[in-house]
């Protein structure tokens, strides 16, 4: 369908409730034919897969990666790739990454060699690393205590071999989250980075009572921090019960808690959301605090590859990080990636009591 | 020409094989006010290690109650092209498709009335523009609109539904994930644009157990597709993935959670009635393994993140539905859900945390739905139920122990 910008726009003219356009105009013909009739699928390098239909046509997928910020002269880019390999037709995965649909074989090649030429990076198919789902961070967001694109960037710098070529004992799926908000799936993957703060937020009385609403705020404090304050038609804070997770700050902005200077990140580590073998699980603490230190946080591009080197050592084909974690146990797991137990590690909220062991059962990992 | 920021920090993150999101910002920024000062900004958040961006306001579009993330620096007078700098969500097409020409139409737009910035996507599915002033909001949605494009959801609305590749590339779809997610977005159009809720509410379908749209951790309503019949195999197949160096026994028999799988060296055999559905063989045998309708669906609901009772992964409610257009089940489930949560619920208060709150039992009463033990991991550990008047009545236990 032809598109228009027109040069004056008539706003009252707007059609409201429209929806999304239907998907099928932006499906290859080989899609449109062979929809919800594939047979199977081969990936045949990391960045390469070929889809075979019932029917037997065949559609190759080539996979990029890209830091999900993208430019208006990147997509153009994208696109013109697309109209000289694809017939124009292309997608993105839910992880991000880009993805090239191929009809015609004899593309395939070409259209590989002009993506290494213009240095994409290939790959993130099978057991390996794929792309990083992440949040907004410093770009755009006023809750964030981390900036979330740059941690992306410097892990899978770091990582880069392993979205390209190597394999690791399973997928491997990663994730930042620049505030507890989690907007990414942090709560669920393989390695995730969270932002958080360690100190309570600022109280700011005289703005308190023009921007915030007292039973609200009171409502958001997850750990019942927050008492009113008549005198001051503000809020208090019982600081020994606040756990600095900003949701406050989120309902309202007369409690600033970010902090240049202790502000920092968690890894949390062995959730995964498929059904694969085990129940989806959540991810668990392994590391409380890094310290911020951009441009290239080299602390946790260092704690993440302890963590990633000592799964791929040590799994067993097809077991995920929690997997891997639930048959060796968390004092193994400790042992293994050197990282220090601390009072952080055992939880004194909501689940104390679901995860607190309950049985004599030991692994012995310091003789 | 544009205002020239020096960058030392970021110019750090050009480095190495991964695309830089610097990369971007400096292309869009040679060429747009917006997008130079959104990246001198970030060469200062970098610098003081906090982020200078305001709580967003409430901006948004004639007849709409969202759409649009409201957005502004507290650091104005030092930046002023990123005094807004407002995020627009804009429905994405289900499966997350484009053609050329399409994405040359978002380029144009978003040269002509943004930053030049965007984010495909956002972690809800939406196309994500980044960066526009209050004035030009009008104007974009009704460009959008000409163009067939809508606003996605944001607020205490339902948010913009999504779903995996699904049909349309997988050969394990067992649902129409695509039709499904359009379908419902269609549908719920009020509910996506004009916040009436308690909170949000997130719709994703996914294809099968695999669930690569993390529907189970990221909707209030999980929607995964499942099946019903005997895994179909070709046992040839199976004996080239042998041939090829397969460790059967370890890699398939072993790792099947149901236990009802085994391998004589030549013949695989499953005992279908063990199976739990988890798709581990069959994608680790993709090719030689086919699940077999009769195809449906397990409806889940609750996810969300932490914030304010811990994490939360969804529950399962309906164990199997059946997901033929119209998709009336479903519909109607919705609107008996919606309708309870917006008595009851209480600002800021998630359907999952309600369900915590007033009792799974009061849920399902509502959907009109039957207790079963697919809903659990385990009954309950106490004897602390309640009994509600008619539970007793005609003596239930005279039936099952006939
Ligand atoms: C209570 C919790 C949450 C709060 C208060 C919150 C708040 C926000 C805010 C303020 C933004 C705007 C960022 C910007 O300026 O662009 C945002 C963006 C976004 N959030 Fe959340 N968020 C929460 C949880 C989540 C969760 C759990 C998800 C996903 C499952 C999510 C997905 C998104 C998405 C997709 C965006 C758009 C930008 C992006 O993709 O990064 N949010 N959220
Ligand atoms: C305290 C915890 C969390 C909060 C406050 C939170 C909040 C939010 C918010 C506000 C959004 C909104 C998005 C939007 O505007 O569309 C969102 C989206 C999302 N959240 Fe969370 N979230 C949390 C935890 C999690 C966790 C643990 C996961 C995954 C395991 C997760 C996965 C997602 C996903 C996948 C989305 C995208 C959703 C979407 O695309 O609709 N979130 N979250
Ligand atoms: C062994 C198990 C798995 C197999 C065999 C598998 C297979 C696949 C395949 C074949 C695709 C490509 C689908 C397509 O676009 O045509 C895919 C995509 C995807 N899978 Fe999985 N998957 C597995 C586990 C998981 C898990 C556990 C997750 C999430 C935690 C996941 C997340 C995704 C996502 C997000 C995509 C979209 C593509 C991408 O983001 O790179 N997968 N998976
Ligand atoms: C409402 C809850 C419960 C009540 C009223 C209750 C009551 C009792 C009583 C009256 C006895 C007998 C004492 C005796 O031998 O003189 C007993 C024994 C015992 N109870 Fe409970 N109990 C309850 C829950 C539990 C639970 C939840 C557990 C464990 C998880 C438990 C574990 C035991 C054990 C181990 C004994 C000793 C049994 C034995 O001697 O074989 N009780 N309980
Ligand atoms: S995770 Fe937190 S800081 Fe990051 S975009 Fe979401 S709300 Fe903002
Ligand atoms: S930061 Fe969190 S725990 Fe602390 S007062 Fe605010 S809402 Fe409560
Ligand atoms: S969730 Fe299942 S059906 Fe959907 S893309 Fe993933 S593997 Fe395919
Ligand atoms: S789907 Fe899972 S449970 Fe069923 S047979 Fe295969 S491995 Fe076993």
């Amino acid at each position: 369908m032809p598109y228009v910008i027109p040069d004056v726009v008539d706003v009252k003219q707007r059609k409201t409730d429209i929806g999304p356009p239907h998907y099928k105009n932006f499906l290859p013909p080989v899609i449109q034919k062979n929809y919800g009739d594939w047979k199977t699928h081969e990936i045949l390098t990391p960045g390469l897969m070929v889809h075979i239909a019932n029917s037997g046509d065949k559609i190759w997928t080539v996979r990029v990666a890209s830091p999900r910020l993208l430019s208006t002269d990147t997509l153009r880019e994208i696109a013109d790739i697309a109209d000289k390999y694809c017939d124009g037709y292309f997608r993105f995965t839910t992880r991000n990454n880009l993805e090239f649909l191929v009809s015609d074989e004899s593309k395939v090649n070409p259209l590989i060699e002009e993506l290494k030429a213009k240095k994409y990076m290939i790959g993130g198919i099978g057991p390996r690393v794929s792309n990083v789902v992440h949040t907004q961070g410093w770009i755009h967001c006023h809750s964030a205590a981390v900036d979330a694109s740059a941690l992306v960037k410097c892990l899978l710098d770091d990582l880069a071999d392993y979205f390209t070529t190597k394999e690791t004992p399973n997928k491997v799926r990663l994730a930042v989250a620049c505030c507890t908000n989690m907007c990414g799936a942090v709560h669920c993957s393989d390695i995730a980075i969270v932002g958080i703060h360690t100190k309570i937020p600022r109280i700011e009385h005289e703005r308190f009572k023009d921007l915030c609403e007292l039973p609200t705020t009171m409502a958001a404090c997850p750990t019942a921090a927050i008492i009113p304050d008549p005198a001051k038609k503000s809020i208090k804070l019982k600081e020994e019960k606040c756990m600095y997770c900003g949701n406050c700050f989120s309902v309202c902005p007369a409690l600033p808690i970010k902090d240049a200077e202790n502000d920092g990140v968690a890894i949390v580590v062995g959730g995964k959301v498929g059904n694969l073998r085990t129940p989806p699980k959540f991810s668990k603490l392994a590391v409380p605090y890094l310290p911020n230190n951009p441009p290239r946080w080299p602390e946790v591009t260092k704690a993440v590859r302890k963590i990633f080197d000592a799964y791929v050592a040590g799994a067993k084909k097809h077991e995920r990080v929690g997997e891997w974690i639930d048959r060796i146990g968390w004092e193994k797991f400790f042992d293994v990636t050197g990282i220090p137990f601390t009072w952080q590690h055992i939880d004194d909220w909501t689940y104390t009591f679901e995860t607190l062991r309950t049985t004599a059962q030991i692994k012995w990992v310091k003789k | 020409m544009t205002k020239k920021y020096d960058t030392p920090l970021l110019d750090e993150l050009e480095k190495g094989p991964f695309p830089s999101f610097v990369t971007e910002m400096k292309k869009a920024a040679a060429k747009n006010a917006m997008a130079a000062d959104e990246l001198g900004l970030l060469e200062k958040s970098f610098r003081d290690k906090v982020t200078y961006w305001k709580h967003g306001g409430i901006v948004g579009v004639r007849g709409y109650g969202g759409g649009v993330i409201g957005r502004y620096s507290e650091l104005a007078d030092e930046f002023p092209n990123v005094a807004h700098f407002h995020t627009v969500r804009v429905n994405q097409p289900a499966g997350l498709f484009y053609t050329s020409e399409t994405m040359r139409f978002f380029c144009d737009l978003w040269d002509k009335y943004g930053s030049g910035l965007t984010n495909f996507h956002g972690s809800t599915g939406d196309i994500i523009l980044l960066g526009t002033v209050t004035d030009n909001l009008e104007p974009l949605a009704t460009i959008l609109s000409m163009n067939g494009f809508d606003l996605g959801g944001s607020g205490s609305a339902m948010r913009t539904p999504s779903c995996c590749v699904g049909p349309a590339r997988c050969e394990w779809s067992m649902i129409d994930t695509l039709d499904i997610t359009y379908d419902l977005t269609q549908e719920f159009q009020d509910e996506l644009h004009r916040p009436a809720f308690p909170y949000k509410y997130k719709i994703k379908v996914v294809g099968c157990p695999i669930d690569c749209n993390a529907a189970i951790a990221r909707a209030d309503c999980s929607i995964i597709g499942t099946w019903k019949g005997p895994i179909e195999i070709d046992q040839d197949r199976v004996r080239d993935y042998a041939k090829k160096g397969m460790n059967i026994q370890e890699e398939i028999v072993n790792l099947c959670p149901g236990k009802c799988i085994t391998w004589d060296g030549n013949n695989l055999t499953i005992n279908n009635d063990d199976c739990r559905h988890c798709m581990h063989c069959i994608a680790k045998l993709a090719g030689a393994l086919k699940p077999t309708p009769p195809f449906g669906a397990t409806i889940l609901i609750g996810a969300k993140a932490p914030f304010v009772i811990g994490a939360t992964l969804s529950w399962v409610v309906v164990p199997f539905m059946e997901m033929k257009p119209p998709y009336q089940e479903i519909k109607d489930l919705h609107r008996k859900w919606w309708e309870w949560w917006s008595e009851y619920g209480k600002n800021r208060e998630r359907i999952g945390e309600l369900i915590l709150r007033r009792g799974m039992r009061e849920f399902l009463e509502i959907s009109e739905l039957e207790p079963a033990p697919e809903m659990v991991k385990e009954p309950r550990r106490d004897p602390f139920f309640f009994w509600k008047e008619g539970d007793l009545e005609g003596k239930p236990w005279e039936k099952w122990l006939k």
